[in-house]
């Protein structure tokens, strides 16, 4: 686990946010602002929801320490709610949306406790054995429609006004749903909570003789994570109009472990930067066909050897600075 | 040398004179398929040449047709399949989409063509919803679909005397839906279904069902599966020998490169049903003959390959009337307006819900003994005439058949 530098404490403990991370966000946001008029915005919103996707992993990995292996069955259960919700109750976009999200909020407190009770691997492989029961869930029941999947999910009008048919206005009620989950994400991290995060990932048994009970902030932290994972899933079945296998699938926890790896574990941008370069691999090297695998593959032993802070993580390390 | 070049330019003009008369018609074909997974000999590659053939045969370019072809893997994804689609209509200027193997993907796509007003004409696809519940004016369904197996093999086969059937289903919606229509296909001919078992999905291991089917002396071993899963079934059954002690295999999803790739030893005596068999008559031979030639790794078609090209001339012929490819649900109007009429398939038509329309054929594969050599895999056990191949019209539940 990466340790907690000198200047992640200053920054913690003192008033107002540190500058570096003020700006980094900045040039994200006039980034993200700026491009659905360069790239696909489709490809964008694929991006975007992959990215609050890993950063509400790297809640739970990079600050809490707690590698879970099955976040895809609650980034799953939130766009088959989501799109369940959308098609058939015929809810609102934001309402089936939030449908999702709560599913999966549920849905995390039950795994997370009985995942929790455990540490380390055990820890991983519960989390592991929950999420392959939610994809045979997926698989039988009746209204996850097997292995079609939900198809034609309606992506409706926002707040009953804006046509989100139009992909630009789609794109930025994505960006609006990622920006909010990023800055919830980062009020946790520096509050007095994601402090006392941190100090069980490095030391829990000393955590506890302060006087902190680590199962109630764990439980938390991963009832939080789900929560987010199910707000990303729920969103990408509106934007893709679909909610399919591929989310619950064990091989989707893999892909998001992947992202905040590339990116940088514990970092604030490294999941973004990390959901970016996975994504784009993906969707330009398609051509390649088997072989996506294969480069993510090298992609991932290339990180863990020569960075093992990831793309973010290493900036911040020549830097001196958190990001 | 000004004569010369006078005379030069004069000749130009008369050259491209005719052509220009008209201006030429654009149309880009996109091949979306599975370019690496289990089903990419099947499909994958063999329908972008198969769209090419078409097109040269078809002689768009002296009909002043300017058709362009490109390829996308969809990795069996749903949401890849989607995204590729949406990207090509948006950016790319794609106006059909093909082939497009994988049930979920097709029904994704599907979905993206009708609301962008583009074409589909699916043939890879298995999944009867296409031209049922989820039938789009967008959409034809060219080669075969779940219905039409199960009608092939499970009616036809009882007819050849294959009255007693035991299962191996695949445990999810898929294998579900495939046993119970196969079933109601062998009790409405008279058969009796002894038994089924299901199967886990995905399973790398048969060897206790097929036992099981085998104890239950069943003269038919229906597989109620699909890719990984009818490829094992199949090994494992020939590792126990279960045609050569008197039962019948019958696959439901099997394609010619999935026997080729087994090899006659363990797939001889499997019961399959096809639209389309390369070695049927001339045509077919001359067809899988030219595509051998400029397949890399030197291949005959499959039906879904074929089914590519014969949707293709189609539509080519349909786009030689209305000159425009623009409008999506016009082009497949016109394309349901006009009768089918190919060497692959022979004379048919696409139905008001987008089915099209032709004879299939139940085949049994042969023996190492009977086979004259390299691809000869298939005899014929029985046509089914086009007018009880498919799901009759007004049982799809499709919302544009009128009633």
């Amino acid at each position: 686990m990466a340790t907690v530098t000198a200047g992640e404490i200053r920054a913690a403990t003192h008033e107002g946010l540190p500058r570096q991370q003020v700006v980094a966000f900045v040039i994200m946001v006039g980034a993200l602002v700026a491009a659905p008029f360069f790239f696909y915005p489709v490809f964008l919103m694929k991006v975007l929801c992959f990215a609050l996707f890993a950063c509400a992993f790297n809640l739970l990995i990079g600050y809490v320490g707690l590698l879970s292996f099955g976040h895809a069955a609650y980034f799953g259960m939130g766009s088959y709610v989501a799109a369940h919700a959308a098609k058939v109750w015929g809810l609102p976009t934001e309402l089936a949306i939030l449908a999702g999200t709560a599913v999966a909020g549920v849905l995390g407190v039950v795994f997370g406790w009985l995942a929790i009770k455990r540490q380390g691997i055990y820890f991983a492989m519960i989390t592991l054995a929950l999420a392959q029961m939610v994809f045979f869930f997926s698989l039988q029941a009746p209204f996850t429609g097997g292995e079609d999947g939900i198809q034609s999910v309606p992506r409706g009008h926002l707040f009953g006004v804006i046509d989100l048919r139009s992909d630009l206005a789609m794109y930025f009620f994505v960006l609006a749903i990622f920006l909010m989950g990023f800055l919830f994400i980062y009020r946790v991290i520096h509050s007095p909570f994601g402090q006392v995060l941190k100090a069980i990932r490095e030391n829990e048994a000393r955590a506890t003789s302060l006087g902190y009970r680590p199962d109630h902030y764990k439980l938390t932290a991963f009832v939080l994570s789900a929560t987010l994972a199910g707000l990303a899933g729920a969103t990408k079945a509106i934007v893709f109009q679909l909610a399919s296998l591929t989310d619950v699938h064990w091989s989707m926890s893999g892909e998001v472990v992947l992202m905040t790896l590339v990116g940088g574990l514990g970092t604030v941008f490294g999941p973004v930067v990390g959901a970016l370069t996975i994504v784009t691999m993906q969707n330009y090297l398609a051509s390649f066909g088997a072989w996506v695998t294969v480069i993510q593959g090298v992609i991932f032993i290339v990180c863990v050897m020569a960075f093992r802070r990831g793309v973010i993580g290493e900036i911040a390390n020549v830097l001196k600075k958190p990001l | 040398m000004f004569r010369k070049m006078l005379l030069a330019s004069a000749l130009a003009l008369a050259i491209a004179a005719p052509a220009s008369a008209q201006s030429p018609v654009r149309v880009k074909f996109g091949v979306l398929s599975d370019m690496s997974g289990i089903y990419a000999d099947a499909t994958g590659q063999g329908s972008v040449i198969a769209a090419q053939m078409a097109i040269e045969d078809f002689q768009a370019s002296q009909k002043g047709i300017q058709a362009e072809v490109v390829g996308a893997d969809h990795q069996n994804r749903p949401d890849v399949g989607s995204n590729v689609v949406r990207q090509w209509f948006d950016r790319e200027n794609v106006d059909v989409v093909l082939d497009t193997p994988t049930s979920s993907v097709a029904l994704a796509v599907s979905e993206v063509t009708r609301e962008r007003n583009k074409v589909f004409l699916n043939s890879g696809a298995a999944s009867s919803d296409l031209t049922g519940s989820a039938c789009s004016p967008n959409t034809i369904h060219w080669t075969y679909d779940t219905w039409a197996l199960a009608n092939g093999t499970g009616g036809a086969l009882v007819a050849e005397g294959g009255d007693t059937w035991f299962f191996l289903t695949a445990d999810y919606a898929f294998g579900h839906a495939l046993e119970r229509d196969t079933s109601n296909f062998v009790t409405s001919k008279g058969g009796r279904v002894i038994g089924a078992v299901r199967t886990p999905f995905p399973s790398s291991d048969f060897s206790s069902f097929l036992l099981q089917a085998q104890a239950s002396r069943a003269k038919v071993i229906g597989l109620a599966n699909a890719g990984g899963d009818t490829i094992n079934s199949i090994k494992q059954a020939g590792e126990f020998g279960i045609t050569q002690g008197g039962q019948r295999l019958a696959g439901l999803l099997v394609f010619d490169t999935d026997i080729h790739s087994l090899g006659l030893r363990t797939a001889q005596g499997l019961v399959l049903t096809a639209p389309f068999y390369w070695d049927r008559d001339d045509a077919t031979r001359a067809f899988a003959a030219r595509y051998e030639q400029r397949h890399p790794r030197r291949l005959k078609p499959t039906y879904v390959h074929a089914g590519v090209y014969s949707s293709v001339m189609h539509y080519l012929k349909a786009l030689e009337k209305t000159r425009s490819a623009a409008d999506g649900a016009k082009m497949v109007a016109e394309m349901k307006a006009m009768p089918t009429d190919d060497p692959l398939f022979g004379k048919g038509e696409v139905r008001q819900d987008g089915r099209k329309i032709h004879p299939m054929y139940l085949y049994q594969v042969k023996t190492p003994a009977e086979s004259r050599g390299a691809w000869d895999y298939n005899k014929l056990l029985r046509t089914i005439p086009a007018a009880e191949a498919f799901r009759p019209l007004r049982d799809g539940g499709c919302s544009l058949v009128r009633s």
